[in-house]
């Protein structure tokens, strides 16, 4: 079979699972189980094979497939893959069969719906991930929207139509906007092109050469509809109230993979396509980024909520991510990507705990819990274990991102102060306080709430869930080259892009 | 007898009129009869325009233009009324316009908009808006017995009587500066007439008082009224149908004047009545609890963006307008569909309470509603989106990016309103008891619509080549 089409094959087995789906009998639960882990299953297989079919030297985009899709308007079917989206590819077929696994037990109603859209948005994230061509990016960043819209509406918690809602409107404000800046440089492109493109690749030759007043407004247009999804200070808001309403799959998969579609978006559209605008904003959007750090951390720290201590964390974690971005330096973007694969397995795990022990107790709220290490040890180390990777402790995965970004941003040229690191450095103190407090409090001093009597410790389905991400977690701390090295040539290109044309300016 | 092989639509069709007039009158089971008679009628007539829609002629004296895109109007008109019959089958017992001249009256619409379309002398416009429209009053209040049908009838007769006026003074106007009402000889002397402000006013004339029937402010007030008072399937017709032959006339009048200079002159007119619609009707249709209501104000909304079209006046908006036509109509006819499917007795089970978890009782039902709100807010893959996409493609291609974004935020304000029946229908707990009447035919014009709005929403390409191939 040849590797280009394995790409398209790929994007489409999940939605291709979800319709075979609708046929199979309502009543026969295990079957749709047991079937949409086989069709997610299949899919990380084949992203497998197109990781070792990856040639990491080369810089352009691979297993690239196109197809002329409305030719009227120049808009291609047109998929590839480079060392970045490779990278958020694997997390994505990695952690949606998890997802599936660990949702066996706590989704009772509608187990056919709810495999369908879990399906369903496998095959737009991947499509957020691997499209080249701007209009089929849209198409499927907003197909996202609709089945994460269901999950949160139909299987979530008490306050669960608010949240969906809430989440639908907030996405919907900025793509909206990202979409007459799609066409409008669409139209741009045709003066010099001398026809309609949305093609990336072309877009990227033209994108500098836009007048910087005008490549202001559309780096703000694409801007505020990624850094809503990511989501970045002051416009997170959404985030928390998600998080808290959705069920445990839905939560882990926004977490672990649909925040990333927004910072890849950042690193795939605005830094290439206006670069002058990028380096223009690039002290703003860092400074939002640790308020961000800040604020997410503070207010995590005074939640009484497991679930929305996460969440709050998650607004953190995601500062780095941007921080390291707007830094523009190789180290940093390097470490921003690795740091998104990290948020979302560890961030993944923690919400997967969260779940699992919400689905026994029926409870998130700390004040509730204290002493479990004696009823439940394996779930006590694995929390310890995740929360550790989480705070970013050396020798776990958190660390190496961090450490990167933090590097990266102390050497930018274009934020050229150290006090950015300063700050964002205290973002990993809270992280420290916030989870090592809420650990204290669930896991340690004496049992006193007497539902906890009789809790059952994590079952061999639990631990089958998290043993792939302990070893992730354990692998990306102690050797994180076999990850990095998969996206050097991509981020170095981006940030090539960033400068190339500065430098033309001045020569 | 080759020469007259086009225009065979309009025989086929006033003959079918006839024929089921006679059958109305001597069978004693007219309405089946006729309701089938109408379907193939309907069907042969669409698809022989369609067959030849590459073959464009005129006839009478250049009075009537048949082929390209004017045969896809009429195939539009002829399939939409296609469908409207199957879903009327068996809501109209339901309903109590259990007629059979519900049928016959239903075909001379369609003869109407087919000559609107086809115009191309400003009084074969006036002569398809007054069969069209007159049909249209009967249809509204087809059920006497029902008192807000009776309303319904006559507001739409008052007002489109007023509107009919606008029209009539713009045509006396334009005839009075161009001394002609043919349009190709006015387009070739729109020249000199472009700085005649007789010329000007009278075609805002015209456009005003075509707004009625394309449900656009200023005269946009009848909608909600008589959307609500009428039959569903009726007031499903006059909001895809109806508004597009509306769109159809407008744009062979207003089409070449824009397309060949000239469009700067009446583009602030246009973004401005674009603004208003789209802001107004998607503003008040959030406050609305009768779902057949809120459909009435997403149509004024969606008259605002096809108007978003007209104001950007190039072939991109023009080609835009025809294909978020074929969208919009396809879309909103299966949304009507399915709530003529639920609506229960005397009116009952039109409120968002009784469609709340519909999932759960009617799931095929829902699912399909829920594709077709998604539609029509506008997010792909659905047909919808390219409707919308095309037509902002043109506004800012015409530097009217303003206006795009105006219609960015009021799409916005309308993704609200649509979802919240998807909201009530999966999110919320059963709240009144509900009887679905089984139709087997309402389903499959349902399906049908479905089906389309999800095929032109993955292949748009073909269609819109279509369109632009004839523009040019």
């Amino acid at each position: 079979m040849e590797s280009n089409t394995i790409l398209t094959i790929l994007l489409f087995i999940p939605i291709l699972g979800a319709v075979l789906l609708l046929f199979i009998n309502k009543k026969n639960q295990n079957l749709i189980k047991y079937f949409g882990l086989a069709v997610s299953v299949i899919a990380f297989i084949l992203s497998v094979i197109l990781y070792f079919n990856f040639n990491i030297e080369n810089s352009e985009f691979q297993f690239v497939y196109k197809f002329n899709w409305i030719s009227n308007l120049n808009i291609s079917f047109f998929v590839g893959l480079d060392g970045m989206s490779l990278l958020l590819l694997l997390l994505t077929t990695f952690i949606t069969p998890l997802t599936l696994i660990s949702s066996w037990s706590s989704i009772k109603k509608n187990v056919k719906e709810f495999t369908f859209f879990m399906l369903l948005l496998e095959t737009g994230i991947i499509g957020v991930f691997i499209s080249l061509d701007l209009f089929l990016f849209y198409i499927f960043w907003e197909i996202v929207l609709i089945p994460m819209y269901f999950i949160i509406g139909i299987w979530g918690g008490k306050r669960r139509i608010y949240a969906s809602v809430k989440f639908f409107i907030f996405t919907m404000v900025g793509s909206l906007l990202m979409l007459v800046a799609i066409i409008w440089l669409a139209i741009y492109a045709s003066s010099s092109l001398g026809h309609l493109s949305t093609d990336i690749t072309e877009l990227y030759k033209i994108g500098p050469t836009i007048p910087r007043s005008i490549q202001i407004y559309m780096f703000l247009a694409f801007a505020l509809s990624f850094a809503i999804k990511v989501p970045l200070f002051p416009l997170h808001t959404w985030l928390p109230d998600a998080h808290t309403e959705a069920p445990t799959a839905g939560s882990v998969v926004l977490a672990a993979v649909l925040l990333k579609m927004g910072t890849y978006g950042l690193i795939r559209f605005n830094l290439p396509l206006f670069p002058q605008a990028s380096i223009y904003f690039a002290p703003f959007i860092s400074v939002l980024a640790i308020i961000g750090i800040i604020y997410g951390a503070l207010v995590a720290m005074v939640q009484t909520d497991m679930k929305r201590l996460v969440a709050y964390s998650s607004v953190a974690h995601m500062g780095f991510v941007v921080l390291g971005i707007f830094a523009l330096t190789a180290e940093s973007l390097q470490g921003s990507i690795i740091q998104m694969v990290n948020h979302g397995i560890s961030t993944g795990a923690l919400f997967l705990l969260v779940g699992f022990i919400y689905e026994r107790t029926h409870t998130r709220e700390i004040s509730e819990y204290g002493g479990i290490a004696k009823l439940v040890p394996i779930f006590a180390f694995a929390l310890l274990f995740v929360s550790l990777s989480s705070i970013g402790l050396p020798g776990l995965n958190g660390f190496v991102g961090e450490f990167l970004i933090l590097l990266g941003s102390f050497k930018s040229p274009v934020l050229n102060s150290w006090l950015y690191t300063v700050f964002a450095t205290s973002g990993v103190i809270f992280a420290a306080i916030y989870l090592l407090w809420m650990y204290q409090r669930v896991v340690f001093g004496k049992v006193t709430n007497p539902k906890l009597e009789g809790l059952k410790d994590l079952n061999l389905r639990e631990i089958f869930v998290l043993a792939p991400i302990f070893i992730f977690i354990v692998w990306i701390g102690i050797y994180p080259n076999t990850f990095l090295k998969v996206s050097q040539k991509s981020t170095d290109k981006v940030i090539e892009q960033v400068f190339q044309h500065q430098n033309a300016t001045i020569k | 007898m080759r020469e007259f092989y086009n225009l065979i639509p309009f025989v086929l069709l006033s003959a079918g009129i006839l024929l089921s007039v006679i059958v109305e009158i001597y069978s004693k089971n007219s309405k089946r009869i006729l309701a089938w008679i109408s379907i193939l009628l309907f069907l042969s007539v669409g698809f022989h325009a369609l067959a030849n829609v590459e073959e464009t002629q005129l006839y009478f004296n250049n009075m009537l233009e048949v082929g390209g895109n004017i045969n896809i109007f009429i195939f539009l008109f002829n399939f939409a009324a296609a469908l409207v019959v199957l879903m009327a089958m068996d809501y109209s017992s339901k309903y109590g316009n259990d007629f059979g001249e519900f049928y016959i009256i239903l075909q001379s619409s369609v003869l109407g908009m087919m000559l609107m379309a086809g115009a191309k002398d400003l009084f074969v416009i006036f002569l398809g808006l007054e069969i069209m429209s007159v049909s249209f009053y009967a249809l509204a209040g087809l059920n006497r017995s029902r008192l807000k049908a009776n309303e319904a009838s006559l507001k739409y007769f008052l007002l489109g009587a007023f509107a009919t006026g606008f029209i009539v003074y713009g045509i006396a106007l334009i005839f009075g500066s161009a001394n002609t009402t043919s349009i190709p000889q006015i387009v070739g002397k729109l020249g000199e007439l472009s700085h005649s402000l007789l010329f000007i006013a009278g075609v805002l004339l015209f456009l005003i008082g075509f707004s009625f029937k394309m449900a656009a402010f200023p005269f946009h007030m009848w909608v909600p009224d008589v959307y609500e008072g009428s039959a569903t399937t009726v007031a499903g017709f006059f909001s895809t149908a109806g508004k597009t032959a509306a769109f159809s006339a407008v744009i062979i009048t207003l089409g070449p004047i824009f397309l060949y200079g000239n469009a700067n002159i009446f583009e602030p007119y246009l973004a401005v009545l674009a603004v208003a619609s789209m802001l107004y009707g998607s503003i008040v249709a959030i406050a609305q609890n009768n779902i057949k209501r809120m459909l009435a104000y997403s149509s004024i909304a969606h008259a605002g963006y096809l108007m978003i079209g007209l104001a950007s006046g190039n072939f991109e908006g023009i080609a835009g307008i025809i294909f978020y036509l074929i969208a919009y109509t396809f879309m909103n006819l299966g949304a009507f569909g399915i709530v003529a499917l639920i609506e229960g007795k005397d009116e009952t089970n039109l409120t968002f309470e009784s469609y709340a978890g519909l999932s759960k009782r009617q799931p095929f039902l829902a699912a399909m509603l829920a594709i077709f709100m998604f539609s029509l807010a506008g997010i792909p893959p659905f047909a919808g989106f390219f409707g919308k996409y095309y037509i902002f493609i043109a506004a800012i291609k015409s530097d009217l990016t303003w206006l795009a974004i105006l219609g960015v935020i009021s799409s916005l304000i309308g993704v609200y309103f649509y979802l919240r029946v998807i909201v009530i229908m999966y999110f919320k707990e059963p709240e009144v008891d509900l009887t679905v009447t089984k139709s087997n035919y309402g389903l499959l014009s349902v399906v049908i619509s479905v089906i389309l709005v999800i095929i032109i929403g993955i292949a748009p390409g073909s269609i819109i080549n279509l369109i632009s191939s004839f523009l040019k």
